[in-house]
């Protein structure tokens, strides 16, 4: 196989992982539901491109999951979310982004680092694994560094993201995995998206800290 | 040879059957007759299993393997009997079997039986699964079972405080038990995870996994089988539970552990290393003297008779310990001694210690009373009871011509063969040891001296001692029975090493001579020019010399009766309490041991002259065990729990950064490890 075709490869995946850094990086929460759809669509693209390298005709359908559901249905969801509780606007408070994202830089650095021996196998497979790791250390971070339910929910499905490109990257993934990825997510995204309407039900915000101040914790705690 | 697959696969099948008797029990538990309906059904198939158990035992051949295809997948349940476990089954469908004939007297005066049969049949179940298993998952599931069913009869009267704290006790020992044997089994296993015991067996483990087994399987059957400092559940939860039971578990459960630490030391790990002898011996040593030295202490008799398991069961650490130490130096013969003598001893020690507490649980229903302060003057409320109680006596106090005896003769002649030793750590530790078991096969006499002598003898203590009634027949044959079984053990003991020998051999490649060929039912465990011992002449001359004796008194003794004021010690008080007592008996030994073995807190209140109040006397023993090892555990727990307290009350979001701390932490780890 040419090499032409791993680099478009790597292209991919490794726009991917600078969607991630922009993930991190915004703060204004439609923004960050912007850039996770552009992620997701350059992750369907991706696996559509292992599809056509490995011959395997079921990463399309794989590709068309993704492309849908994360790059249109769950966007447009959130969209509708946060225009319902009218916080499609606000500026959301990013702790030290700078310090994030060199955090972020020093887990490429480490998910490189990792792979390394992987390289004796297979040097193609340890790029994809070195992307895929750090796109899903890079929604883990996002996680924990976001205040609010909605960006901590794109934190997670940008990790799943990451998930599916490991799989889809290495190997190619049985279509049944899949799909039962996809619904599971799907699952979370609904459990999510019911606990933070109750949330906002509750406190008239979806800052993660009025849960704390509700529990009766010390206020400092952030 | 008809072989022993028919055998082998009834005793097997007895497993199902005591489980079916529990599902039974567990049905029909509230009804009136569920008690001696299962306590029938689990003496039949106890009989059932022990005619197998023996059958094996008596028929030395190949060994019986049996694999089930479920459990573990690739493993399965893989069942065995050979040699030792053969010998293991006897000792526990013995005690089983006898058991459910006290039981079938005893069991009738249970206040709420349905929280005991259930368990009593699984109980029996799991312990003959245990010894049947030959594959780790099997044998820790089966060892599980037995922790978990004798735990729920240790809390069956749960009402009691200390009883639920004794078995929440029970509960963690019995844990950490079974995390060491797991540890110890996946060492044994590897990396390949051969669980079956035969793979084990043929893969040859480094000296460190070996040894860290060794360890580990110490640990594990040694804390249910009461090695000292693991032994501090064992005197509370035994007591605890009803009489026929404790009888269970301090004559039969502890000897399953030290199946477990056998078969595990013995059999799985390998070649042994000679300070693994070195380290059982001096660990069965230290806890023969302290079992017995607490046994002294104590007066509540169950309590007694639960510490004095303790001591017996160093007793058969130092045999097997000596084992260890002679087949790593190739001294196959004195071994085979050694091994024949632990053994020996765990076969006398479950038929005494069950006869005495069926002693107790006699003394129990009939007075209603454990505490010996309370008892007394019993032979003559209940003469059959007497009789069978001090023949366990004498029997546990190692007296010629009974069992106890012969099985102590056999350890020290092994330790007699220790100048063969090449190690000078071996020679110098071996006497120390046999010092610690004469002192405690010394102060055992003088335990169930003051055992007996308090609960039967003497001016009854209380109103209820006074109005004891003897107890009925079941009770009376189970104990005559073990009884009689000490007896002829102990004079016709060269059978009994001769059916071991196929055992030794087995397990230590040498046999001790043949016994049955020596004139006169002697036996010499090495050769009859070292040292003999025939119990047929002892006994002979027990009777002849009795009998002469008593002809004498009879003939040249006045018959003139005599009466007379009693010694009383110049206090002319005629209160039964101002008897000589427990506490009074075990006065000067406490005096010499106070303050090195227990922490003796003594404190008298004496009334200046003139004052009108009552003087009083407190004592307070613990048992060091609890102050040295448990006590920084426990302290170390609080203050770790303390510190991590504060875990507790985290956000969503401190865990989560925790969590993915963890991961980058492990990452790095993983990174930076090659």
């Amino acid at each position: 196989m040419s090499k032409l075709w791993f680099d478009v490869a790597h292209l991919l995946a490794g726009g991917m992982l600078v969607l991630s850094f922009a993930l991190l990086y915004q703060d204004r929460i439609a923004a960050v539901i912007n850039v996770f759809a552009l992620q997701a669509v350059a992750l369907s693209l991706s696996v559509a491109w292992q599809a056509l390298v490995q011959g395997a005709p079921h990463l399309m359908v794989t590709a068309a999951i993704a492309l849908i559901v994360k790059g249109f249905v769950i966007p447009t969801a959130l969209h509708h979310i946060i225009r319902r509780m009218q916080i499609h606007r606000e500026v959301e408070e990013v702790i030290g982004s700078g310090l994030t994202m060199l955090t972020g830089l020093g887990l490429v650095a480490l998910s490189i680092l990792l792979v390394q021996p992987v390289g004796e196998v297979s040097i193609y497979v340890r790029e994809d694994l070195a992307f895929a790791l750090a796109v899903i250390l890079l929604g883990l971070l996002m996680m924990i560094t976001r205040r609010n339910a909605v960006t901590q929910v794109v934190g997670f499905m940008s990790l799943e993201n990451g998930l599916v490109l490991a799989a889809t990257g290495a190997k190619g993934m049985p279509l049944v995995v899949e799909i039962s990825v996809a619904f599971s997510i799907l699952i979370a995204f609904i459990v999510f998206g019911i606990f933070v309407f109750r949330i906002r039900e509750r406190f008239d915000t979806v800052d993660v800290r009025a849960l704390d101040r509700f529990r009766g914790e010390r206020r400092d705690v952030s | 040879m008809p072989g022993i697959d028919l055998p082998a696969a009834t005793g097997l099948w007895c497993v199902p059957g005591f489980l079916c008797l529990a599902g039974v029990a567990a049905a029909v538990g509230q009804r009136k007759l569920a008690t001696p309906l299962i306590y029938g059904g689990s003496l039949a198939l106890a009989l059932v299993a022990l005619g197998a158990a023996l059958t094996c035992f008596l028929q030395p051949g190949p060994p019986w393997t049996l694999a089930l295809p479920i459990g573990l997948p690739g493993i399965g349940a893989r069942f065995r009997v050979d040699a030792l476990s053969a010998f293991f089954l006897v000792v526990v469908n013995l005690g089983a079997a006898i058991t459910s004939l006290y039981a079938l007297g005893y069991g009738r005066h249970e206040e709420a039986p349905a929280r005991v049969l259930p368990f009593y049949a699984a109980f029996l179940a799991g312990m003959n699964l245990v010894i049947f298993a030959d594959d780790a998952f099997t044998y820790l599931l089966a060892w599980e079972f037995m922790s978990l069913a004798s735990w729920a009869i240790v809390l069956a009267r749960h009402r009691d405080p200390a009883n639920s704290r004794a078995a929440f006790l029970y509960l963690v020992m019995a844990s950490f038990g079974t995390l060491c044997l797991l540890l110890g089994f996946g060492l044994l296993a590897g990396p390949a995870g051969g669980y079956a015991f035969e793979t084990i067996r043929r893969v040859s483990h480094t000296p460190f996994a070996a040894t860290l087994a060794v360890v580990l399987a110490l640990l594990g059957a040694g804390s249910k089988a009461g090695l000292v400092p693991l032994h501090v559940w064992l005197p509370l939860a035994h007591p605890a539970a009803p009489s026929h039971v404790s009888a269970l578990l301090s004559g039969v459960m502890t000897k399953v552990g030290v199946y477990g630490f056998t078969r595990i030391v013995l059999d799985l790990a390998g070649p042994p290393n000679p300070w693994f002898g070195l380290t059982v011996l001096t660990l069965g040593g230290i806890t023969a003297a302290i079992g017995v030295l607490y046994a002294l202490m104590q007066h509540d008799l169950k309590r007694l008779l639960a510490y004095h398991t303790v001591e017996n069961i160093g007793i058969i650490f130092i045999g097997l310990g000596l084992a260890l130490a002679f087949r790593a130096n190739g001294i196959k013969v004195a071994a085979a001694l050694a091994l024949t003598a632990a053994l020996f001893h765990v076969f006398n020690h479950s038929v005494f210690k069950s006869l005495l507490f069926f002693g107790a649980g006699a003394v129990l229903t009939a007075a209603g009373e454990r505490d010996m302060e309370r008892l007394g003057g019993l032979i003559h409320r209940m003469p059959q009871t007497t009789v069978a109680f001090l023949i366990g006596c004498a029997a546990i106090s190692a007296l010629p011509p009974l069992n106890g005896f012969v099985s102590e003769w056999l350890t020290f002649q092994a330790i007699l063969v220790s100048p063969d030793l090449p190690q000078w750590g071996l020679k110098l530790t071996v006497p120390a040891a046999g010092a610690l078991l004469a002192l405690s096969a010394a102060l055992a006499a003088a335990c169930f001296v003051k055992a007996f002598g308090v609960t039967f003898l003497g001016r009854p203590r209380s109103a209820a001692a006074k109005a004891a009634m003897e107890v009925d027949t079941f009770s009376l044959t189970a104990m005559f029975l073990l009884a009689a079984i000490c007896f002829l053990a102990g004079v016709l003991p060269g059978f009994v090493i001769d059916a071991l020998s196929p055992l030794t051999a087995m397990l230590t490649g040498g046999t001790m001579p043949h016994q049955a060929a020596l004139p006169w039912m002697s036996i010499a465990p090495i050769a009859e020019s070292r040292s003999s011992y025939n119990g047929l002449i002892i006994l002979t001359f027990l009777i002849a010399s009795g009998s002469v004796t008593a002809m004498a008194i009879h003939r040249f003794a006045t018959r003139a009766t005599r009466r007379s004021a009693i010694w009383d010690c110049g206090f002319p008080l005629d209160a039964p309490q101002t008897q000589y007592g427990s506490a009074s008996f075990s006065m000067p030994i406490r005096r010499v041991f106070g303050t090195v073995v227990f922490s003796v807190f003594e404190r008298v209140d004496m009334p200046r002259p003139g004052e009108l109040r009552a003087g009083s006397f407190r004592m307070r023993i613990i048992d060091p065990a609890w102050r040295l090892a448990y006590g920084p555990i426990a302290r170390g727990v609080a203050s770790i729990s303390l510190i991590l307290n504060q875990l507790q009350f985290l956000t969503i979001r401190r865990y989560l950064t925790l969590v993915v701390c963890t991961l980058i932490a492990l990452l790095l780890l993983v990174a930076t490890w090659r």
